[in-house]
Order: C-alpha cells, then sequence, then structure tokens
C-alpha cells in the first residue's frame, strides 16, 4: 500500500469530519483510506495540465429573487422535530461559562 | 381484473374509465404489502390511513374533473430521502430515525397535484452511500427475483417494491447508478435524466452535482408519463434547468430507422459477466434489425471515472451531512460534555460505517494541502470525462451498454470489500459525472433465474431519444415477465 495513514491524520480528520472514532474503527478507518488513496491515485496517469475544474456540466450562474418571505410561520412543527425544545426554543448545551 | 399485474398509465385509464376505483387500487396493493413485506422488506414505512384518505380525497376530484392526468389515483412509492410533509422520512439512517418533514420535495409535490397516492417510504442505503441496500439502518431488503439476492442499491427498495407488483411505479434517486442498478438487478426499467431535469428541493442531497431524481417502473410507456409528471422548473433549485421539451410521451414511437447507435469497446473487457455480455449485444441487434446503425467505438477514459467519482462525491457528502448535528432535528446521543462532545457522540452514533468511510475520505480530499492533489484534479479528470462523452455524441445518438458487470450478487457478499463493491459502478457512475440521461431496461434472464438490464444512454437533454431507443426494443422483446420468488 503506498498511502500510509498516520494516527495524527485519522485524529485530524476525526476533528473536521466530527466524528469520534472508536480505536478499531480508528485502524478500520486507516486501512480503508490508504486503500481508496492508492486507488485514486491513479487519476496521477492522466496529463490535467491545462485543464479547467469543472464543478458544474452546464454553465451555472447565480439565481436571485425578491427578499420576500412566501411561507407561513411553522415554528411547532419544526420544534416538534428538535431532540430539545424549551419556550418555542431549540435546548442545546450551554456553550458559554 | 387483475389491479396488481396492471402497468401504471394501464391503471391510470382504468380508473379514468370507472373500471377501477382509486380505493380498490390502493386496497389491493396495501394488502399485497401486508403480504410480502415479511419476506422483501421493500419499505421503511407504509403509510396505510394516509394512503386511503388520499385515495377518497383524489377519487373525488377526479369526478369533479379537476384531476384528468394519466396517472391520477394510481399508488406510487418514494425512495425515503425524499422530504414528504408529516411523513417519517430516514435516509435509512438512524440519525434522521424520528424525522418528520414540515414540507414535501419538490417531485412529490409535482406527484400530489398530478393525483398520485403515496403508499409509503421504500428503503435504501443509508444516505444513498451503497450498492446493495444493505447499508440501510433499517434491515436489508430482497430481491424479489430470488430473495437470497440484493435488490441492487442505492434505490433499491424502489425497485424491488415495483418488481413485487408492492406500488405500481416508484421515485428513486440517482447519484452514480443508484436508479439504473437496481432497476437492472429487479428486472424493471430506470431513468436518471439529465441533471437539472426533476428538481433536488427536498432531496436529501448526498452529491449535489451529481444527484437526480428519477422513476422506477414497469414499462416505458410508464417511464415517459412519470417523467413529464416529475420533471419542472423550479426556482427553489439553483442548479434546475428551464425545458421546452418535456413533452417525454411523444417519444414513444416504435422506430429506429437510421438511430446511431454506439457501442463502447471499453464497456465490454475485463470483468464483465459473458451472460451479461451476450443478452446486452443481443439487444442491439434487436436495434440493428429493427433500422438503427450500430457500430462499436472507443469512449476512452472509462477506468478513471471511479476515482474521479468517489472523490467528488465524498467531497460532496463530508461537507451536506455537516447539517446532522442532533441539534434542530433528528437523533441526539443520550450523555456528553459541552456542545461538540455532542456533536461529535450524536454523529458517531446515528451515521452508519459506510457514511462514515465517505464523510472522513470527503473531509480529507477538501483538506488544506490535498485539496489540489486530490479534489481539484478529479474536477480536472471530469472535463476529460465530459469531453469524450461529447465527442461520442457528435457520432452517436445513442450509447448502448450493461448496466452493471454482473447480474444481483448474494446478500452480504458486497460489504468486507469496499473498492470491489465501487467497481460495480463502472458503467453508471460517469454518466451522473457528464450529467447525463441514462436508461436502464430489461433485456433477458441468466442461468441463475436473475434479470440483466440494459443500458442506453444519451447526449444531455436527449431522454426523448432514450425512451424512443428502449420502447421501440421493448416492442420487439416482448412482455418481461416479473417473476418472483417462490
Amino acid at each position: 500500500m503506498a498511502n500510509i495513514i498516520s494516527d495524527e491524520t485519522i485524529e485530524y480528520v476525526g476533528i473536521l469530519a466530527k466524528l469520534e472514532l472508536s480505536d478499531e474503527e480508528k485502524e478500520q478507518a486507516k486501512k480503508d483510506m490508504g486503500s481508496m488513496l492508492d486507488y485514486i491515485d491513479k487519476l496521477g496517469e492522466l496529463d490535467t495540465t491545462g485543464v479547467e475544474p469543472m464543478s458544474h456540466v452546464f454553465p451555472v450562474k447565480n439565481v436571485f429573487r425578491e427578499d420576500v418571505v412566501t411561507n407561513g410561520d411553522d415554528r411547532e412543527n419544526i420544534l416538534s422535530n428538535a431532540p430539545g425544545e424549551k419556550d418555542g426554543m431549540f435546548v442545546v448545551p450551554r456553550t458559554f461559562e | 381484473m387483475d389491479i396488481l399485474s396492471m402497468t401504471a398509465v394501464s391503471l391510470g385509464t382504468a380508473i379514468k374509465n370507472k373500471e377501477v376505483t382509486v380505493r380498490e387500487a390502493v386496497e389491493a396493493v396495501l394488502s399485497r404489502i401486508e403480504e410480502k413485506e415479511s419476506q422483501y422488506h421493500c419499505y421503511v414505512t407504509v403509510d396505510k390511513e394516509g394512503a386511503l384518505s388520499q385515495a377518497d380525497e383524489v377519487q373525488r376530484k377526479i369526478d369533479a374533473g379537476e384531476l384528468t392526468g394519466p396517472l391520477a389515483g394510481v399508488p406510487v412509492a418514494i425512495k425515503d430521502n425524499m422530504c414528504t410533509e408529516g411523513l417519517l422520512t430516514t435516509c435509512s439512517s438512524k440519525i434522521l430515525n424520528n424525522f418528520v418533514p414540515t414540507f414535501s420535495s419538490e417531485a412529490v409535490l409535482n406527484l400530489k397535484k398530478a393525483g398520485a397516492v403515496i403508499l409509503g417510504k421504500t428503503n435504501m442505503d443509508e444516505f444513498a452511500m451503497g450498492s446493495t441496500t444493505e447499508t440501510s439502518a433499517y434491515g436489508v431488503t430482497k430481491n424479489p427475483w430470488n430473495t437470497e439476492h440484493v435488490p441492487g442499491g442505492s434505490s433499491g427498495g424502489s425497485a424491488a417494491a415495483v418488481a413485487a407488483d408492492e406500488c405500481f411505479y416508484a421515485l428513486g434517486s440517482d447519484t452514480g447508478g443508484s436508479i439504473r442498478q437496481p432497476a437492472s438487478f429487479c428486472g424493471v426499467v430506470g431513468l436518471k435524466p439529465t441533471y437539472g431535469t426533476v428538481s433536488r428541493y427536498g432531496l436529501i442531497a448526498y452529491g449535489s452535482s451529481l444527484d437526480q431524481i428519477g422513476p422506477l417502473c414497469k414499462d416505458v410507456t410508464d417511464c415517459a408519463a412519470i417523467m413529464e409528471i416529475i420533471a419542472s422548473h423550479d426556482p427553489k433549485d439553483s442548479t434546475s434547468v428551464e425545458r421546452k421539451d418535456l413533452d417525454f410521451t411523444s417519444a414513444l414511437v416504435d422506430d429506429v430507422k437510421g438511430m446511431k447507435i454506439g457501442i463502447p469497446r471499453d464497456y465490454f473487457g475485463e470483468g464483465l459477466d459473458p451472460e451479461v455480455k451476450e443478452a446486452v449485444l443481443k439487444a442491439a441487434e434487436v436495434l440493428k434489425e429493427k433500422g438503427a446503425v450500430v457500430e462499436e467505438f472507443d469512449l476512452s477514459l472509462v477506468e478513471y471515472a471511479i476515482p474521479t467519482y468517489y472523490t467528488i462525491a465524498a467531497a460532496e457528502a463530508s461537507s451536506n451531512l455537516e447539517r446532522f448535528d442532533g441539534i434542530k432535528y433528528g437523533y441526539r446521543t443520550e450523555e456528553y460534555e459541552g456542545l461538540h462532545n455532542m456533536y461529535k457522540k450524536s454523529r458517531s452514533e446515528g451515521f452508519g460505517a459506510e457514511v462514515k468511510r465517505r464523510i472522513m475520505l470527503g473531509s480529507f480530499v477538501l483538506s488544506s494541502g490535498y485539496y489540489d492533489a486530490y479534489y481539484l484534479k478529479a474536477l480536472r479528470v471530469k472535463a476529460l470525462i465530459k469531453k469524450a462523452f461529447d465527442d461520442a455524441f457528435a457520432k452517436y445518438d445513442v450509447i448502448l451498454g450493461p448496466v452493471a458487470p454482473t447480474t444481483a450478487p448474494k446478500l452480504g457478499e458486497s460489504l468486507s470489500d469496499p473498492i470491489k463493491m465501487y467497481l460495480g459502478d463502472i458503467y453508471t457512475i460517469s454518466i451522473n459525472l457528464a450529467g447525463l440521461p441514462g436508461l436502464s431496461i430489461p433485456c433477458g434472464v441468466d442461468s441463475k433465474g436473475l434479470p440483466i438490464g440494459l443500458q442506453l444512454i444519451g447526449d444531455c437533454f436527449n431522454e426523448k431519444k432514450l425512451i424512443q431507443t428502449a420502447y421501440t426494443y421493448e416492442q420487439a422483446r416482448g412482455a418481461f415477465g416479473r417473476k418472483e420468488d417462490k
């Protein structure tokens, strides 16, 4: 395997991805990511000098609209999906001391 | 009259002619679901009460002359990654185990406007990431042709429900083959439209630049009729394309004289099952006899599509799935210390292994120091792949090939080796990268008794050429028995 994923890399990616992996999952993730990157490295065989990265297949442009409210008040239904709700607000863990 | 064996269009006609009531159709399919679900498990949620009350409402509107469309009153199943107001929408993930949307996706609204009766939500690979429907948090779906085999994925529940007569048609979504491959494995028709044709508003995003909603159905006539209903320009989806050529049923013409069909040699190389190859080439022969000009050509770059796709799709997924944080909806972990720990624990407990694998890969290829080497490189190769298709469509109206290298694998055989599983997407994936339409239609059965799919690929906005070619083939092929497991 050409791509060796270090413990530091997996820790770092875990922070970016907001995922907390068990030791076992970390070992598996190192293996999986290494073999995927080996596979993706195949793209290096192609010379892409001067080729513009294509994010969209059609020419896309910004779509604008007037800033007008079209939906009604749906607070009750929206809050009924929340894991924590109090006085019409989402309950979250304390973030400031 | 056997209601269940009717196509969606023939049922719609029978309802219009008052030979069948909407309630009769809904009751017939609900009792079928009750009888077969323990065996196949096509659905995450069946909305029995909702379907019956919709039936009466739709019947009233048909009788009042308010609903006159071809599919008014016909029951439909919706893949569980499309939001349905008031109806549980899980994406087959634990992280959305209690999510009841407050709005419906545009494609579902279009169906409702046309008088569709929504039966429920079909099972899928978690967040549409998989090719077998085995990554669902709510159990596996089994292939109605043989319950030891997978139905394909990620729209496996939708394809199996159509094959098992547990609905008259279904909606799926296709990011790298997720409509066409399960359609192929379950012996039904599936279409992935040109990117931007069906609104993605309310479709829970996986890879936004690749995702498209499309139909899974019993024949090509149904496919065209469904497309006329779900395709629309939607200002709520900034990538929605305004098209003037949405009269898909006008292409239901039994004629391919002079149609130029290209067969990419690179789709028939190593890894392709000989029985699949034979059936697909036989279908090409049928079209040739009907007057099409069929020739082989070299498409090129085929082996680069999979690494390009997994880089782009994982990158987009890692960004799209950031929203699942346990705050406003969905699963929240029981015990945590502070906000960040709550995010991490909720996500780690809520997502399955394949989803985490792709989020991790996506976060990596987008991270500082690797963005150019991986993500931008993939976007450059995508441009080359698009160019290869542009060159092909300068010569051909339609590209013909297999949907997948094999027929449906056995349950439990695919997930242990991700790269091997990803290789199964080799013929479907480049179509999403290039934004093209692709149609899957049954063209035979292998020696194991499993269906084989033929794939027709068109240039952007050329669905009608695909529908015409598929319809002509279907007329010559004759009825395709959707034989279920005994």
